[in-house]
Protein backbone atom coordinates (compact mmCIF):
# COMPACT_ATOMS: atom_id res chain seq x y z
CA UNK A 1 0.00 0.00 0.00
CA UNK A 2 1.60 3.45 -1.22
CA UNK A 3 0.34 6.39 -1.48
CA UNK A 4 1.00 9.01 -4.28
CA UNK A 5 0.54 12.56 -3.16
CA UNK A 6 0.04 14.83 -6.70
CA UNK A 7 2.11 18.47 -5.46
CA UNK A 8 0.37 21.95 -5.78
CA UNK A 9 2.59 24.39 -6.87
CA UNK A 10 3.37 27.44 -9.20
CA UNK A 11 6.33 25.75 -11.14
CA UNK A 12 8.62 27.84 -8.61
CA UNK A 13 7.45 27.10 -4.76
CA UNK A 14 5.61 23.88 -3.55
CA UNK A 15 2.35 25.31 -1.78
CA UNK A 16 2.07 24.56 2.03
CA UNK A 17 -1.29 23.03 1.21
CA UNK A 18 0.72 19.74 -0.24
CA UNK A 19 2.01 19.50 3.62
CA UNK A 20 -1.56 19.16 5.22
CA UNK A 21 -1.97 16.45 1.55
CA UNK A 22 1.12 14.52 2.89
CA UNK A 23 -0.62 14.32 6.17
CA UNK A 24 -3.43 12.50 5.31
CA UNK A 25 -1.51 10.30 3.01
CA UNK A 26 0.72 9.47 6.62
CA UNK A 27 -2.90 9.15 8.22
CA UNK A 28 -3.46 6.12 5.51
CA UNK A 29 -0.32 4.70 6.33
CA UNK A 30 3.18 4.46 4.94
CA UNK A 31 4.39 4.97 1.89
CA UNK A 32 4.18 8.20 0.23
CA UNK A 33 5.43 8.94 -2.74
CA UNK A 34 5.23 12.64 -4.81
CA UNK A 35 4.29 13.98 -7.99
CA UNK A 36 5.55 16.70 -9.43
CA UNK A 37 4.15 18.23 -12.73
CA UNK A 38 4.95 21.21 -14.00
CA UNK A 39 7.56 22.85 -16.40
CA UNK A 40 10.89 24.10 -15.24
CA UNK A 41 10.01 22.97 -11.79
CA UNK A 42 13.21 21.30 -10.21
CA UNK A 43 13.30 23.27 -7.25
CA UNK A 44 9.46 22.23 -6.74
CA UNK A 45 10.63 19.03 -6.64
CA UNK A 46 13.96 19.55 -4.48
CA UNK A 47 11.82 20.83 -1.89
CA UNK A 48 9.27 17.87 -2.15
CA UNK A 49 11.79 15.82 -1.59
CA UNK A 50 12.65 17.57 1.63
CA UNK A 51 9.33 16.82 3.01
CA UNK A 52 9.96 13.92 5.95
CA UNK A 53 8.26 10.38 5.15
CA UNK A 54 8.28 10.68 1.22
CA UNK A 55 10.00 7.92 -0.18
CA UNK A 56 10.70 9.10 -3.78
CA UNK A 57 9.62 12.37 -5.88
CA UNK A 58 8.92 11.65 -9.49
CA UNK A 59 9.30 14.94 -11.48
CA UNK A 60 7.43 15.38 -15.04
CA UNK A 61 8.55 18.23 -16.46
CA UNK A 62 7.24 19.26 -19.58
CA UNK A 63 5.98 22.36 -21.29
CA UNK A 64 2.40 20.34 -21.38
CA UNK A 65 2.56 20.76 -17.48
CA UNK A 66 3.00 24.32 -17.40
CA UNK A 67 -0.41 25.95 -16.52
CA UNK A 68 -1.77 22.45 -15.10
CA UNK A 69 -4.17 21.96 -17.93
CA UNK A 70 -6.28 19.26 -16.99
CA UNK A 71 -6.76 17.61 -20.10
CA UNK A 72 -2.69 17.15 -20.06
CA UNK A 73 -2.26 16.16 -16.63
CA UNK A 74 -4.81 13.97 -16.13
CA UNK A 75 -3.69 11.16 -18.40
CA UNK A 76 -0.24 11.51 -16.46
CA UNK A 77 -1.65 11.33 -13.04
CA UNK A 78 -3.85 8.27 -13.69
CA UNK A 79 -0.43 6.59 -16.00
CA UNK A 80 1.90 7.16 -12.84
CA UNK A 81 -1.02 6.31 -10.46
CA UNK A 82 -2.23 3.46 -11.91
CA UNK A 83 0.16 1.52 -9.30
CA UNK A 84 -0.73 3.00 -6.43
CA UNK A 85 -3.78 2.31 -3.97
CA UNK A 86 -3.97 5.51 -3.37
CA UNK A 87 -3.94 8.91 -4.95
CA UNK A 88 -4.13 12.48 -3.19
CA UNK A 89 -4.33 15.57 -4.18
CA UNK A 90 -5.54 19.57 -2.57
CA UNK A 91 -9.24 19.96 -3.02
CA UNK A 92 -8.48 23.49 -4.58
CA UNK A 93 -9.32 24.70 -7.88
CA UNK A 94 -6.54 23.05 -9.46
CA UNK A 95 -7.04 19.27 -7.68
CA UNK A 96 -10.57 20.00 -7.70
CA UNK A 97 -10.22 20.74 -11.72
CA UNK A 98 -7.60 17.59 -12.74
CA UNK A 99 -8.46 14.75 -10.23
CA UNK A 100 -12.47 14.38 -11.38
CA UNK A 101 -10.52 13.27 -14.38
CA UNK A 102 -8.01 11.01 -13.03
CA UNK A 103 -10.96 9.37 -11.32
CA UNK A 104 -12.59 8.39 -14.65
CA UNK A 105 -9.86 7.41 -16.56
CA UNK A 106 -9.49 4.53 -13.79
CA UNK A 107 -13.13 3.72 -13.96
CA UNK A 108 -13.18 4.49 -9.97
CA UNK A 109 -14.74 6.93 -7.76
CA UNK A 110 -13.36 10.38 -5.95
CA UNK A 111 -14.32 11.01 -2.58
CA UNK A 112 -14.15 14.78 -2.63
CA UNK A 113 -13.06 16.80 0.25
CA UNK A 114 -11.73 14.42 3.26
CA UNK A 115 -11.19 15.58 6.74
CA UNK A 116 -10.33 12.40 8.61
CA UNK A 117 -9.45 8.98 7.30
CA UNK A 118 -11.19 6.64 9.65
CA UNK A 119 -9.02 3.46 8.16
CA UNK A 120 -7.66 3.06 4.60
CA UNK A 121 -11.26 2.69 3.12
CA UNK A 122 -13.16 4.90 5.37
CA UNK A 123 -13.12 8.88 5.32
CA UNK A 124 -15.18 11.02 6.64
CA UNK A 125 -16.23 14.47 4.39
CA UNK A 126 -18.60 17.32 4.60
CA UNK A 127 -21.80 17.25 2.96
CA UNK A 128 -24.68 19.91 2.79
CA UNK A 129 -22.28 22.53 2.78
CA UNK A 130 -20.56 20.97 6.22
CA UNK A 131 -24.28 20.84 7.98
CA UNK A 132 -23.86 16.93 8.00
CA UNK A 133 -20.69 15.03 8.20
CA UNK A 134 -20.73 11.36 5.92
CA UNK A 135 -18.60 8.15 6.82
CA UNK A 136 -17.63 6.53 3.43
CA UNK A 137 -16.56 3.37 2.72
CA UNK A 138 -14.62 3.16 -1.04
CA UNK A 139 -14.62 -0.34 -2.60
CA UNK A 140 -12.69 0.84 -5.35
CA UNK A 141 -8.64 -0.83 -5.55
CA UNK A 142 -7.43 2.77 -5.78
CA UNK A 143 -9.15 5.49 -3.74
CA UNK A 144 -8.54 8.82 -5.46
CA UNK A 145 -8.79 11.48 -2.97
CA UNK A 146 -8.76 15.49 -2.39
CA UNK A 147 -8.10 16.75 0.93
CA UNK A 148 -9.45 19.57 2.88
CA UNK A 149 -6.64 22.00 3.21
CA UNK A 150 -7.77 22.88 6.57
CA UNK A 151 -8.22 19.47 7.87
CA UNK A 152 -4.91 17.94 8.81
CA UNK A 153 -1.75 19.62 10.98
CA UNK A 154 0.96 19.75 7.89
CA UNK A 155 3.65 17.72 8.10
CA UNK A 156 7.04 19.42 8.39
CA UNK A 157 8.59 20.83 5.83
CA UNK A 158 12.40 19.87 5.73
CA UNK A 159 14.48 17.17 7.46
CA UNK A 160 14.18 14.60 4.72
CA UNK A 161 16.29 13.56 1.66
CA UNK A 162 14.13 11.41 -0.90
CA UNK A 163 15.40 10.41 -4.35
CA UNK A 164 13.99 12.69 -7.34
CA UNK A 165 13.05 10.66 -10.44
CA UNK A 166 11.83 11.85 -13.76
CA UNK A 167 9.32 10.62 -15.76
CA UNK A 168 9.52 11.12 -19.22
CA UNK A 169 5.69 10.51 -20.11
CA UNK A 170 4.17 12.97 -21.72
CA UNK A 171 0.65 14.11 -22.21
CA UNK A 172 -0.11 16.62 -24.14
CA UNK A 173 -4.09 16.72 -25.15
CA UNK A 174 -4.24 19.49 -27.64
CA UNK A 175 -7.66 20.30 -26.60
CA UNK A 176 -6.97 23.30 -24.43
CA UNK A 177 -4.43 26.50 -24.39
CA UNK A 178 -3.91 28.84 -20.93
CA UNK A 179 -4.23 32.28 -22.07
CA UNK A 180 -3.77 34.45 -19.42
CA UNK A 181 -4.30 35.01 -15.71
CA UNK A 182 -4.77 37.72 -13.15
CA UNK A 183 -3.69 36.82 -9.61
CA UNK A 184 -4.37 39.00 -6.94
CA UNK A 185 -1.07 40.33 -5.34
CA UNK A 186 -0.95 41.19 -2.10
CA UNK A 187 1.12 41.55 0.54
CA UNK A 188 -0.96 39.92 3.24
CA UNK A 189 -0.53 36.00 3.95
CA UNK A 190 -2.95 33.77 1.97
CA UNK A 191 -6.64 33.46 2.86
CA UNK A 192 -6.38 29.81 3.87
CA UNK A 193 -3.12 29.58 5.77
CA UNK A 194 -3.11 32.97 7.47
CA UNK A 195 -3.54 32.69 11.55
CA UNK A 196 -6.29 35.45 11.51
CA UNK A 197 -8.84 36.35 8.88
CA UNK A 198 -10.96 39.25 8.81
CA UNK A 199 -13.80 39.51 6.27
CA UNK A 200 -16.31 42.04 5.67
CA UNK A 201 -19.81 41.94 4.25
CA UNK A 202 -23.08 43.07 2.28
CA UNK A 203 -22.67 45.74 5.45
CA UNK A 204 -19.86 47.54 4.09
CA UNK A 205 -21.63 49.02 1.68
CA UNK A 206 -18.98 49.50 -0.95
CA UNK A 207 -15.44 48.24 -2.27
CA UNK A 208 -13.78 51.49 -0.54
CA UNK A 209 -15.04 50.96 2.76
CA UNK A 210 -13.01 47.53 2.83
CA UNK A 211 -9.86 49.77 3.55
CA UNK A 212 -11.39 50.33 7.38
CA UNK A 213 -10.26 46.36 7.25
CA UNK A 214 -6.97 47.00 6.01
CA UNK A 215 -5.06 48.87 9.30
CA UNK A 216 -6.68 45.89 12.02
CA UNK A 217 -5.31 43.62 9.07
CA UNK A 218 -1.56 45.15 9.26
CA UNK A 219 -2.01 45.64 12.99
CA UNK A 220 -3.06 41.73 13.41
CA UNK A 221 -0.90 40.14 10.41
CA UNK A 222 -4.47 38.82 8.76
CA UNK A 223 -5.47 38.08 5.90
CA UNK A 224 -8.79 39.28 4.47
CA UNK A 225 -11.64 37.75 3.35
CA UNK A 226 -15.71 38.54 2.14
CA UNK A 227 -18.73 36.79 1.91
CA UNK A 228 -20.16 35.93 -1.26
CA UNK A 229 -22.93 38.86 -0.64
CA UNK A 230 -19.70 40.78 -0.92
CA UNK A 231 -18.21 39.27 -3.97
CA UNK A 232 -21.71 39.60 -5.64
CA UNK A 233 -21.71 43.56 -5.28
CA UNK A 234 -18.68 43.98 -6.95
CA UNK A 235 -17.16 44.95 -3.55
CA UNK A 236 -13.86 42.83 -3.78
CA UNK A 237 -12.23 40.11 -6.22
CA UNK A 238 -13.65 36.94 -6.09
CA UNK A 239 -10.61 34.81 -4.71
CA UNK A 240 -11.29 36.92 -1.28
CA UNK A 241 -14.57 34.70 -1.07
CA UNK A 242 -14.78 32.64 2.10
CA UNK A 243 -18.43 29.86 2.10
CA UNK A 244 -19.23 26.65 0.78
CA UNK A 245 -18.07 27.16 -2.53
CA UNK A 246 -15.33 29.67 -1.87
CA UNK A 247 -12.78 29.24 0.27
CA UNK A 248 -12.27 27.47 3.15
CA UNK A 249 -10.90 29.03 6.14
CA UNK A 250 -10.08 27.85 9.72
CA UNK A 251 -7.46 30.32 11.35
CA UNK A 252 -7.18 31.06 15.14
CA UNK A 253 -9.33 33.55 14.83
CA UNK A 254 -12.27 34.83 12.58
CA UNK A 255 -13.47 38.72 12.86
CA UNK A 256 -16.78 38.91 10.56
CA UNK A 257 -18.04 41.99 9.79
CA UNK A 258 -21.29 43.39 8.26
CA UNK A 259 -21.64 39.68 7.71
CA UNK A 260 -25.23 37.88 8.68
CA UNK A 261 -24.04 34.20 8.63
CA UNK A 262 -25.77 32.61 5.53
CA UNK A 263 -25.16 28.48 6.21
CA UNK A 264 -23.47 28.89 3.05
CA UNK A 265 -20.78 31.45 4.63
CA UNK A 266 -20.33 29.71 7.93
CA UNK A 267 -19.31 26.43 5.97
CA UNK A 268 -16.44 27.97 5.28
CA UNK A 269 -15.26 29.21 8.42
CA UNK A 270 -16.90 27.67 11.54
CA UNK A 271 -13.74 25.43 11.87
CA UNK A 272 -12.17 28.55 13.17
CA UNK A 273 -10.53 28.65 16.87
CA UNK A 274 -12.40 31.26 17.75
CA UNK A 275 -15.17 33.75 15.95
CA UNK A 276 -15.66 37.07 16.59
CA UNK A 277 -18.78 38.80 14.54
CA UNK A 278 -19.11 42.52 14.76
CA UNK A 279 -22.76 43.23 13.13
CA UNK A 280 -25.12 46.31 14.09
CA UNK A 281 -28.37 43.54 13.55
CA UNK A 282 -28.55 41.74 17.17
CA UNK A 283 -30.68 38.84 15.55
CA UNK A 284 -27.87 38.14 12.70
CA UNK A 285 -27.30 34.25 12.81
CA UNK A 286 -23.84 34.90 12.58
CA UNK A 287 -24.03 35.59 16.14
CA UNK A 288 -25.39 31.90 16.98
CA UNK A 289 -21.71 30.53 16.04
CA UNK A 290 -19.59 33.27 17.34
CA UNK A 291 -17.49 33.28 20.58
CA UNK A 292 -17.49 36.99 20.85
CA UNK A 293 -20.55 39.07 19.36
CA UNK A 294 -20.37 42.76 19.47
CA UNK A 295 -23.69 45.01 18.15
CA UNK A 296 -22.38 47.85 16.63
CA UNK A 297 -22.45 49.95 13.84
CA UNK A 298 -18.72 49.15 11.91
CA UNK A 299 -18.26 52.13 11.04
CA UNK A 300 -17.90 53.22 14.32
CA UNK A 301 -16.42 49.64 15.71
CA UNK A 302 -13.99 49.24 13.03
CA UNK A 303 -11.92 52.57 13.84
CA UNK A 304 -12.21 51.89 17.24
CA UNK A 305 -10.57 48.61 16.99
CA UNK A 306 -7.82 49.89 14.99
CA UNK A 307 -6.88 51.95 17.71
CA UNK A 308 -6.85 49.66 20.69
CA UNK A 309 -4.87 47.15 18.79
CA UNK B 1 -24.96 23.93 -32.23
CA UNK B 2 -26.79 22.01 -30.00
CA UNK B 3 -26.07 22.47 -25.47
CA UNK B 4 -26.74 20.11 -23.38
CA UNK B 5 -26.50 20.90 -19.69
CA UNK B 6 -27.66 18.11 -17.19
CA UNK B 7 -29.44 19.18 -14.01
CA UNK B 8 -29.63 17.91 -10.47
CA UNK B 9 -32.76 17.93 -7.67
CA UNK B 10 -31.59 19.36 -4.76
CA UNK B 11 -32.67 19.78 -1.32
CA UNK B 12 -33.71 24.07 -1.94
CA UNK B 13 -30.85 26.22 -0.39
CA UNK B 14 -32.39 28.05 1.66
CA UNK B 15 -33.81 24.57 3.90
CA UNK B 16 -31.71 24.36 7.01
CA UNK B 17 -31.24 20.15 6.23
CA UNK B 18 -31.89 17.89 9.59
CA UNK B 19 -29.60 14.55 10.29
CA UNK B 20 -31.99 11.65 10.32
CA UNK B 21 -31.87 10.60 13.93
CA UNK B 22 -30.82 7.15 13.14
CA UNK B 23 -27.50 8.64 11.38
CA UNK B 24 -28.50 6.66 8.06
CA UNK B 25 -29.00 10.39 5.74
CA UNK B 26 -30.34 13.78 5.68
CA UNK B 27 -34.27 13.63 6.34
CA UNK B 28 -35.80 14.57 2.70
CA UNK B 29 -39.09 13.97 3.75
CA UNK B 30 -41.64 17.33 3.09
CA UNK B 31 -38.50 19.39 2.04
CA UNK B 32 -38.56 21.65 -0.76
CA UNK B 33 -36.52 20.35 -3.40
CA UNK B 34 -34.77 22.42 -6.23
CA UNK B 35 -32.61 22.69 -9.64
CA UNK B 36 -29.41 22.90 -7.95
CA UNK B 37 -28.62 26.70 -8.10
CA UNK B 38 -25.39 26.27 -10.07
CA UNK B 39 -27.28 23.81 -13.16
CA UNK B 40 -29.58 26.96 -13.08
CA UNK B 41 -27.07 29.01 -14.01
CA UNK B 42 -25.71 26.84 -16.47
CA UNK B 43 -29.59 26.63 -18.07
CA UNK B 44 -29.29 30.47 -17.92
CA UNK B 45 -25.60 30.33 -20.04
CA UNK B 46 -27.54 27.90 -22.42
CA UNK B 47 -30.52 29.68 -22.78
CA UNK B 48 -28.86 32.88 -23.25
CA UNK B 49 -26.66 31.32 -25.81
CA UNK B 50 -29.60 29.91 -28.15
CA UNK B 51 -31.16 33.97 -27.69
CA UNK B 52 -27.94 35.10 -28.95
CA UNK B 53 -27.68 32.76 -31.76
CA UNK B 54 -24.97 30.92 -30.95
CA UNK B 55 -26.86 27.88 -29.79
CA UNK B 56 -29.64 26.10 -31.74
CA UNK B 57 -31.09 23.83 -29.48
CA UNK B 58 -30.62 23.59 -25.14
CA UNK B 59 -31.32 20.46 -23.84
CA UNK B 60 -31.81 19.59 -20.06
CA UNK B 61 -30.96 16.14 -18.60
CA UNK B 62 -31.50 14.58 -15.29
CA UNK B 63 -30.58 11.31 -13.64
CA UNK B 64 -32.58 9.97 -10.51
CA UNK B 65 -36.08 9.81 -9.66
CA UNK B 66 -39.03 10.45 -11.34
CA UNK B 67 -39.78 13.07 -9.00
CA UNK B 68 -36.59 14.85 -10.92
CA UNK B 69 -39.48 15.53 -14.05
CA UNK B 70 -40.28 18.64 -11.94
CA UNK B 71 -37.05 20.20 -11.67
CA UNK B 72 -36.62 19.39 -15.68
CA UNK B 73 -39.96 21.01 -15.95
CA UNK B 74 -38.65 24.07 -14.54
CA UNK B 75 -35.68 23.95 -16.82
CA UNK B 76 -38.10 24.07 -19.97
CA UNK B 77 -39.90 26.72 -18.43
CA UNK B 78 -36.47 28.64 -17.96
CA UNK B 79 -36.37 28.58 -21.80
CA UNK B 80 -34.86 24.66 -22.72
CA UNK B 81 -35.99 23.10 -25.83
CA UNK B 82 -36.71 19.69 -24.58
CA UNK B 83 -35.70 17.29 -21.57
CA UNK B 84 -34.52 13.86 -20.78
CA UNK B 85 -34.52 11.68 -17.60
CA UNK B 86 -32.86 9.02 -17.33
CA UNK B 87 -34.64 7.32 -14.04
CA UNK B 88 -33.23 5.60 -11.78
CA UNK B 89 -33.76 4.34 -8.04
CA UNK B 90 -30.30 4.05 -7.42
CA UNK B 91 -28.88 7.13 -5.73
CA UNK B 92 -26.12 7.19 -8.54
CA UNK B 93 -22.77 9.20 -7.41
CA UNK B 94 -20.92 11.20 -10.29
CA UNK B 95 -18.96 8.07 -12.36
CA UNK B 96 -22.48 6.78 -12.67
CA UNK B 97 -24.01 10.25 -13.98
CA UNK B 98 -21.21 11.24 -16.07
CA UNK B 99 -21.46 7.68 -17.68
CA UNK B 100 -24.95 7.55 -18.39
CA UNK B 101 -24.45 11.00 -19.98
CA UNK B 102 -21.72 10.08 -21.60
CA UNK B 103 -24.30 7.13 -23.03
CA UNK B 104 -26.87 10.15 -24.28
CA UNK B 105 -24.11 12.60 -25.22
CA UNK B 106 -22.93 9.05 -28.11
CA UNK B 107 -26.78 10.07 -29.19
CA UNK B 108 -27.03 13.46 -28.92
CA UNK B 109 -23.59 14.49 -30.04
CA UNK B 110 -24.12 18.42 -28.22
CA UNK B 111 -21.53 20.33 -29.24
CA UNK B 112 -21.19 22.35 -25.65
CA UNK B 113 -22.17 20.51 -21.72
CA UNK B 114 -22.80 23.08 -19.25
CA UNK B 115 -22.65 21.31 -15.82
CA UNK B 116 -23.17 23.21 -12.21
CA UNK B 117 -19.86 23.25 -10.78
CA UNK B 118 -21.17 21.35 -8.13
CA UNK B 119 -24.01 20.38 -6.50
CA UNK B 120 -24.89 21.81 -3.70
CA UNK B 121 -25.74 18.34 -1.52
CA UNK B 122 -23.17 16.30 -1.56
CA UNK B 123 -20.91 18.78 -2.91
CA UNK B 124 -18.35 16.94 -4.86
CA UNK B 125 -17.06 18.88 -7.64
CA UNK B 126 -16.61 15.63 -9.90
CA UNK B 127 -19.13 15.17 -12.40
CA UNK B 128 -18.67 17.67 -15.32
CA UNK B 129 -15.00 16.93 -15.04
CA UNK B 130 -15.70 13.10 -15.10
CA UNK B 131 -17.82 13.34 -18.22
CA UNK B 132 -15.05 15.24 -19.95
CA UNK B 133 -12.53 13.08 -19.26
CA UNK B 134 -15.13 9.80 -20.24
CA UNK B 135 -16.11 11.76 -23.63
CA UNK B 136 -11.97 12.81 -24.06
CA UNK B 137 -13.42 16.38 -24.30
CA UNK B 138 -11.83 19.39 -22.92
CA UNK B 139 -12.91 21.31 -19.88
CA UNK B 140 -13.67 24.62 -18.78
CA UNK B 141 -14.21 24.62 -15.01
CA UNK B 142 -15.64 27.22 -12.17
CA UNK B 143 -16.31 29.47 -15.43
CA UNK B 144 -17.67 33.39 -14.72
CA UNK B 145 -17.21 34.25 -18.31
CA UNK B 146 -18.00 31.93 -21.88
CA UNK B 147 -17.79 32.90 -25.47
CA UNK B 148 -17.91 31.27 -28.24
CA UNK B 149 -15.95 31.57 -31.73
CA UNK B 150 -14.47 29.54 -34.40
CA UNK B 151 -14.83 25.92 -32.93
CA UNK B 152 -13.43 26.95 -30.14
CA UNK B 153 -14.50 28.52 -26.22
CA UNK B 154 -12.79 31.06 -24.18
CA UNK B 155 -13.58 30.44 -20.35
CA UNK B 156 -12.39 32.78 -17.66
CA UNK B 157 -12.25 30.87 -14.64
CA UNK B 158 -12.58 31.39 -10.71
CA UNK B 159 -9.67 29.73 -9.22
CA UNK B 160 -7.87 30.46 -5.75
CA UNK B 161 -5.70 32.77 -7.08
CA UNK B 162 -7.63 34.90 -9.02
CA UNK B 163 -9.05 34.49 -12.78
CA UNK B 164 -7.51 32.06 -15.52
CA UNK B 165 -8.43 32.17 -18.93
CA UNK B 166 -8.55 29.09 -20.77
CA UNK B 167 -9.12 28.50 -25.29
CA UNK B 168 -10.83 25.24 -25.18
CA UNK B 169 -11.47 23.15 -28.30
CA UNK B 170 -15.38 22.48 -28.89
CA UNK B 171 -17.13 19.95 -28.53
CA UNK B 172 -16.22 21.18 -24.55
CA UNK B 173 -17.23 20.90 -21.10
CA UNK B 174 -17.92 23.98 -18.92
CA UNK B 175 -18.93 24.27 -15.78
CA UNK B 176 -20.73 27.26 -13.77
CA UNK B 177 -19.07 29.08 -11.13
CA UNK B 178 -21.73 31.78 -8.91
CA UNK B 179 -20.83 34.82 -11.28
CA UNK B 180 -21.29 33.07 -14.84
CA UNK B 181 -24.64 34.99 -14.83
CA UNK B 182 -28.15 35.88 -13.08
CA UNK B 183 -30.16 33.40 -13.63
CA UNK B 184 -33.74 34.56 -15.18
CA UNK B 185 -37.27 33.57 -13.49
CA UNK B 186 -39.56 31.81 -14.91
CA UNK B 187 -42.70 33.63 -16.33
CA UNK B 188 -46.32 32.19 -16.16
CA UNK B 189 -47.01 32.25 -19.59
CA UNK B 190 -43.23 30.18 -19.92
CA UNK B 191 -44.38 27.50 -17.24
CA UNK B 192 -47.47 26.90 -18.63
CA UNK B 193 -45.47 26.53 -22.19
CA UNK B 194 -43.46 24.32 -20.42
CA UNK B 195 -46.29 21.65 -19.95
CA UNK B 196 -46.49 21.00 -23.37
CA UNK B 197 -42.77 20.80 -24.10
CA UNK B 198 -41.27 17.59 -24.77
CA UNK B 199 -39.76 15.36 -21.90
CA UNK B 200 -38.43 12.15 -22.98
CA UNK B 201 -38.01 9.43 -20.20
CA UNK B 202 -35.19 6.29 -20.41
CA UNK B 203 -33.35 4.43 -17.76
CA UNK B 204 -29.53 3.52 -17.18
CA UNK B 205 -30.46 0.23 -18.83
CA UNK B 206 -31.59 1.25 -22.02
CA UNK B 207 -27.88 2.79 -22.41
CA UNK B 208 -25.98 0.03 -21.52
CA UNK B 209 -24.86 1.77 -18.57
CA UNK B 210 -24.30 0.20 -15.00
CA UNK B 211 -24.59 2.91 -12.60
CA UNK B 212 -24.01 0.76 -9.05
CA UNK B 213 -21.99 3.26 -6.35
CA UNK B 214 -18.90 1.72 -5.36
CA UNK B 215 -18.50 4.39 -2.08
CA UNK B 216 -20.69 3.27 0.67
CA UNK B 217 -22.50 5.58 3.11
CA UNK B 218 -21.37 4.20 6.50
CA UNK B 219 -23.31 6.81 8.73
CA UNK B 220 -24.26 10.64 8.32
CA UNK B 221 -24.00 12.73 11.43
CA UNK B 222 -24.48 16.67 12.44
CA UNK B 223 -21.01 18.46 12.71
CA UNK B 224 -20.21 19.34 16.49
CA UNK B 225 -21.87 22.33 17.59
CA UNK B 226 -20.12 25.39 18.25
CA UNK B 227 -20.95 26.43 21.68
CA UNK B 228 -23.10 29.68 22.00
CA UNK B 229 -20.68 32.44 22.75
CA UNK B 230 -21.17 35.89 24.30
CA UNK B 231 -22.22 39.45 23.48
CA UNK B 232 -19.52 42.07 24.97
CA UNK B 233 -20.80 45.68 25.11
CA UNK B 234 -18.07 47.53 23.85
CA UNK B 235 -14.76 47.38 21.50
CA UNK B 236 -12.76 47.50 24.37
CA UNK B 237 -14.45 44.26 26.00
CA UNK B 238 -13.89 42.46 22.83
CA UNK B 239 -9.98 43.52 22.65
CA UNK B 240 -9.80 42.65 26.57
CA UNK B 241 -11.38 39.14 25.63
CA UNK B 242 -9.24 38.28 22.63
CA UNK B 243 -5.95 39.05 24.57
CA UNK B 244 -6.78 37.78 28.10
CA UNK B 245 -9.13 34.96 28.20
CA UNK B 246 -8.65 33.77 24.36
CA UNK B 247 -5.13 34.65 23.95
CA UNK B 248 -5.36 34.87 20.43
CA UNK B 249 -4.25 38.35 20.26
CA UNK B 250 -1.57 40.20 21.80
Amino acid sequence: MTSLVVAEHDNAELKPVTLVVVAAAAAIGEGIDVLVAGEGCQAVADAAAGIPGVGKVLLADNAAYANQLAENVAPLVAEVGASYSHILTAHSTVGKNFLPRVAAALDVAQISDIQAVDAPDIFKRPIYAGNAIASVKSADPIKVISVRGTAFDPVAGEGGAASVEAVASVHDAGLSSFVSEELAKSERPELTAARVVISGGRGMQDGENFSLLDGIADKLGAAIGASRAAVDAGFVPNDMQVGQTGKIVAPELYIAVGISGAIQHLAGMKDSKVIVAINKDEDAPIFQVADYGLVADLFQALPELESQL
Amino acid sequence: MKVLVPVKRVVDYNVKIRVKPDNSGVDLNNVKMSVNPFCEIAIEEAVSLKEAGTASEVVAVAVGGSSCQEQLRTCLALGADRAVLIETDVEVQPLGVAKVLKALQDKEDAELVIFGKQSIDADNSQTGQMFAALTGMSQGTFASELSIADGKAQVVREVDGGLQTVSISLPAVVTTDLRLNEPRYASLPNIMKAKKKPLDVMTPDELGVDVTPTVEVLSVEPPAEREAGIKVESVEELVDKLKNEAKVIQ
